[in-house]
């Protein structure tokens, strides 16, 4: 195949890829945009096999039968509420392959149509997407260990923010390190191993280093950061390699993350630095238990459903005490029972609620709710004034009426109004403070009742009671 | 103005303007589908393998090589789990949807 023929094939490739992005726009043509998607990918691979045809095809379509029989698998079996862990998962592998087929490019660039030895522009670009292939690939696995709850195990894969005296100085000095390993890279004469390994070592050291003080609940920009990374490392290896679909395909990619990254910030009114800098909620976890006691009015899942099925109209507000839970097809059937004693029942989804981006959505779709019940933030927040009762699952920062108080550290996040509805019901699992490690003066007000107890339960509970 | 372009100003160009679509063709996509968004920027981002299906198919083998065959296979994993996952959720979405109902959106 002429290059310029597979140059066309790339383009074909890359205009579907945009199209898949494109289908997502709305929940009835995201399934043809998938479509879209897998039609890019396969020319892209046939195309690049046709290009390697006279050498070892046969290793290539081993890996890729293994590979692709694993994906697969995993596919299939994941459940809903592993998304985040998956997508982690995922990332990590797209930042590991961009460091291995960088040192494949070091050691032979001819393999790719580079000259040998490597000119420096092509080094600069290789150095950009080695580093930010292994800073995505280790960042996502410390990432990955954090939503697995695999803290018990490993102290690093912490849910908690891990802090440590000078941390933000160590970064910093490590990061200009290899900035400087990475100008030997460029300079060397020979193809520059030792630095490149220099390089690599520090940028692994640093993706663990910058993601360990983060914590659970800023997960969603997390994970939507990394998302951006894998994109950037691979569209600085299409840079490296002049191919124009990587370069496409890495930036759209860079993109998505990167607005993710945004509205999730946005979201939580925090800066993305601040975000990135870690350590949020973890000196003042304490505070709150000092306060004086305040007395909150708990009931049974009798108590709930008695006021639930006397409501005209119910808003369920989900958090990640409901994926925790794994709760969503027990509240897929409340909602069914009262929609059947004439109550109008409606969800209400923050944009940070759960550990990424739509988490809610998602199992609320596989729950099977109706996605026209299903209300973003800013389409609800208005509703809640009219709505009989509230019904908080598992969520805590995303209602707390603090943020409408100067001085709170949650101050101006935007947050669902359900200190609004008449009656709120709050289940929770005990009186614990959310993330931000704040006392939340919803669970106090005269009109909140507190039904504790695992999601799960308490809604089968509510349930029971209600026929 | 003599020669021809760098090609790594021509790359220049295509990012640049690949970033541009990717901004506008995000914006719209409804945050209900953030997840799958996720996903599926995930497989897509396994495009990858590109650049590893090359490495392994050098004509020697090599450590290159190698390493090429090993990220063909972890890249492989991302093209078949993105894709698919991506699908199972999107059915999801589907399902609920009464036949024939149109919505605006």
């Amino acid at each position: 195949m002429s290059a310029n023929l597979v140059a066309l094939w790339y383009l074909v490739a890359s205009v579907c890829f945009i199209l898949a992005l494109k289908g997502l726009s709305h929940p009835e043509t995201a399934r043809r945009g998938n479509y879209f998607g897998m039609a890019g990918m396969a020319i892209a691979v046939i195309t690049t096999l046709a290009i390697v045809a006279k050498g070892h095809l046969e290793y290539i379509l081993i890996a890729m039968a293994i590979g692709g029989a694993i994906g697969a698998f995993v596919a299939r079996r994941v459940q809903m509420t592993q998304m985040p862990e998956l997508v982690a998962a995922m990332h990590s592998l797209v930042g590991m392959a961009a460091v291995l087929i960088a040192v494949a490019a070091v050691n032979n660039p001819a393999a790719f149509g580079v000259p040998d030895p490597m000119p420096t522009g092509n080094r600069l670009e290789l150095f950009i997407g080695t580093f930010v292939g292994a800073i995505t690939f280790s960042g996502s696995v410390i990432a990955f260990g954090k939503l697995a709850g695999l803290g018990k195990h490993f102290r690093l894969f912490s849910s908690a923010p891990v802090v440590f005296k000078g941390q933000h100085l160590l970064n910093l000095a490590l990061a200009l390190v290899m900035i400087g390993f990475g100008v030997a890279f460029f300079l060397a004469p020979d193809k520059g191993w030792v630095p490149f390994a220099v390089m690599a070592a520090i940028a692994f050291l640093l993706g663990v280093l910058i993601i360990i003080p983060i914590g659970g609940a800023d997960m969603p920009v997390v994970i939507s950061m990394l998302n951006s990374y894998s994109g950037w490392a691979a569209a600085g290896i299409g840079f490296s390699l002049n191919n124009s679909m990587l370069i496409i395909a890495g930036s759209l990619v860079g993109s998505s993350g990167a607005i993710l990254s945004y509205i999730m910030c946005k979201a939580m009114n925090r800066a993305f630095l601040s975000v990135i800098l870690g350590g949020f909620g973890a000196a003042e976890g304490t505070a709150a238990a000092g306060a004086e006691q305040k007395t909150v009015r708990s009931g049974s899942a009798d108590d709930a459903a008695f006021l639930m099925s006397n409501a005209e109209s119910v808003i369920i507000v989900p958090g990640y005490g409901l994926a925790v839970a794994r709760a969503q097809h027990a509240v897929k059937e409340l909602a069914q029972k009262l929609t059947e004693k004439g109550v109008t029942v409606r969800y209400a989804i923050h944009p940070v609620a759960g550990r990424m981006p739509g988490h809610m959505n998602v199992l609320l779709a596989e729950a099977e709710v109706p996605y026209d019940q299903v209300f973003e933030m800013e389409d609800i927040n208005s509703e809640f004034g009219s709505t009989d009762v509230a019904l908080v699952l598992g969520a805590n920062d995303v209602v707390n009426p603090l943020a409408y108080e100067k001085g709170s550290p949650i101050y101006g996040m935007p947050i669902l109004d359900v200190v609004k509805a008449r009656t709120v019901l709050v289940n929770k699992r005990s009186m614990a403070s959310g993330y931000a490690g704040l006392d939340n003066p919803l669970f106090y007000m005269d009109k909140t009742m507190m039904v504790f107890g695992d999601a799960k339960k308490v809604v089968e509970d509510i349930v029971k009671a209600l026929e | 103005m003599t020669g021809s372009v760098d090609p790594t100003i021509i790359n220049l160009i295509i990012f640049v303007l690949a970033v541009f679509v990717g901004y506008h063709v995000i914006w719209n996509v409804t945050p209900a589908l953030h997840t799958p968004l996720m996903s599926l920027t995930n497989a897509i981002s396994s495009v990858i393998i590109v650049g590893a299906i090359l490495a392994a198919g050098a004509s020697v083998l090599d450590m290159g090589s190698t390493m090429g065959v090993i990220a063909v296979a972890l890249a492989s994993v991302n093209v078949a789990g993105g894709f698919l996952v991506t699908q199972r959720m999107l059915e999801m979405f589907k399902k609920k949807q009464p036949k024939g109902e149109k919505r605006e959106g």
